[in-house]
């Protein structure tokens, strides 16, 4: 029987060679390409959206004993890693902190002066000021620089009176309240993490551990979050820094190597 | 996209907003009250760049609280809508806020009213109506089973029609969504339809 290839020859015609097959032929037609302007394009604009301009990634949620607060240290310009080791938490004062994504110059110029006037609210007030009216007074400043170019995405943290309090303030003016924020572009990637593990009455530690988490698993699928994981805790009597861990060893030590086996194994050959 | 919509009924104002914060593609909150009391008998439901709705708003309540205290007597609705229309109008041209307004109110002289007020300072008194995607759903469902001297109960019935088409329809329809009232006895929450809940807060 004879061996059947036709399945194995191609339809293109193949040129050079003159042959009696394909004279009788105009040019075959090719696989068509699809019919769009810019074929990959779709894929840019999704990619886009999430571009990070506030490359970044840091958390803070409220908790039955307090409040976390947890941020990489990576600052990057683009493709270029410019630092390992930024402090993205920012100490205000000792029992309010902030937390840095977007422009480095921006964040600790205002929480500096964030820290100034909290300070002089205490001075005339004779009482420390509240995380509410803190983070009023920064969302008010950054609000009347709206349009002018300032990359502020902040959380400030904080302990008093009324008990744990927590605000997400950016340079758009946004303020919001609430118990769980992730600010930065490798925040989609710690809410997963975080919105999963997160109880209400976790102890301390277990806090401590699911933000560790959740910064690591951010840095390991975002390209411009990376370098150490700080957690910080805020509780009734300030903020505490609880643990600076670099996240490659974290790595290591969520995903330890085991030893695979090996199938085949590729000898040197004796001699050179 | 933000939704907003609203209606008047025989002794009654409704106005229904949604509730979530969103930013890119994250959604940071989906219990953010967007509707404000602006006095005993004035709800403001805003949409727009989260900075300027609340500023904005916040900025309209005070000034109507110091008319008050300076002249012993509220704003009347209309008055309160025209000073709002005033206030986008005047900053149009300079420094324009991108808020959305629907302002409903109760006086005891005129009854219910509720105002659209547009982003570029657009004023109507309105029965009904809307803003944001959600309104490309809301309005015409409002249009259809809408008259005029609703009661509550039609009214909510109407309200809750809009959000399950808006919930069905809208690509990225928001989840959550909270309904104020204002009649007689003042401006206050009615309820939230809420289908997902924010994790467990420590309870009072």
């Amino acid at each position: 029987m004879k061996f059947d290839t036709s399945g194995l020859e191609s339809a293109a015609p193949v040129w050079g060679a003159p042959s009696e097959l394909v004279d009788g032929f105009s040019a075959a037609p090719s696989f068509e390409v699809p019919n769009t302007t810019d074929f990959d394009g779709f894929q840019k604009e999704a990619i886009q959206m999430v571009k990070p301009a506030k490359g970044t990634t840091t958390l803070a949620f409220i908790f039955k004993e307090g409040v976390i607060v947890a941020a990489d240290s990576r600052a990057s310009m683009g493709g270029y890693i410019s630092s390992q080791s930024v402090k993205k938490i920012i100490e205000i004062n000792p029992y309010m902190l902030g937390t840095m994504a977007g422009g480095a110059a921006d964040c600790q110029f205002w929480h500096r002066n964030l820290g100034i006037k909290c300070r002089l609210h205490e001075l005339a007030n004779k009482r420390r000021i509240s995380v509410t009216g803190a983070s009023k007074l920064l969302a008010n400043i950054l609000y009347s620089y709206r349009g002018m170019g300032l990359s502020v995405g902040t959380m400030i943290a904080g302990w008093d009176e009324t008990g744990p309090g927590l605000y997400y303030v950016d340079s758009e003016g946004g303020r919001l309240k609430g118990m769980r924020f992730s600010v930065g572009s490798g925040s989609p990637y710690a809410y997963g993490v975080l919105d999963n593990g997160y109880r209400y009455d976790m102890s301390v530690e277990e806090a401590a551990e699911l933000a560790r988490r959740a910064i690591y698993h951010a840095t390991f699928r975002d390209g411009a979050s990376g370098g150490v994981a700080s957690v910080y805790f805020v509780g009734p009597s300030g903020w505490k820094k609880l643990s600076g861990d670099d996240v490659g060893e974290l790595h290591y030590q969520y995903y330890p190597v085991m030893p695979s086996t090996v199938e085949q194994e590729m000898v040197e050959a004796a001699g050179a | 996209m933000e939704c907003v919509f609203g209606l008047v009924g025989n002794d009654f104002a409704v106005v229904v907003a949604d509730t979530s914060a969103v930013h890119s593609i994250l959604v940071h909150k989906s219990n953010e009250d967007k509707i404000m009391i602006l006095d005993s008998h004035k709800l403001i439901a805003a949409s727009g760049e989260p900075g300027d709705r609340v500023q904005f708003t916040e900025y309209i309540q005070k000034n109507v609280a110091l008319y008050q205290f300076r002249n012993g007597i509220p704003l009347t609705t209309a008055a309160a809508a025209n000073f709002t229309r005033g206030e986008l109008a005047t900053a149009l041209r300079k420094n324009p806020y991108s808020v959305n307004i629907l302002l409903a109110g109760y006086d005891k002289e005129t009854g219910p009213s509720l105002y659209y007020i547009d982003y570029i300072a657009t004023l109507h008194k309105v029965d009904k109506g809307a803003f944001g995607y959600g309104s490309y759903f809301s309005l015409s469902m409002m249009d259809r089973h809408y008259h005029s001297g609703m009661t509550v109960e039609e009214a909510i019935d109407l309200v809750d029609k809009c959000i399950m088409e808006i919930r069905s329809r809208l690509v990225v329809a928001p989840p959550n969504f909270v309904i104020k009232i204002v009649d007689k006895d003042g401006a206050r929450e009615y309820a939230w339809r809420e289908s997902v809940k924010d994790a467990a807060v420590a309870s009072a």
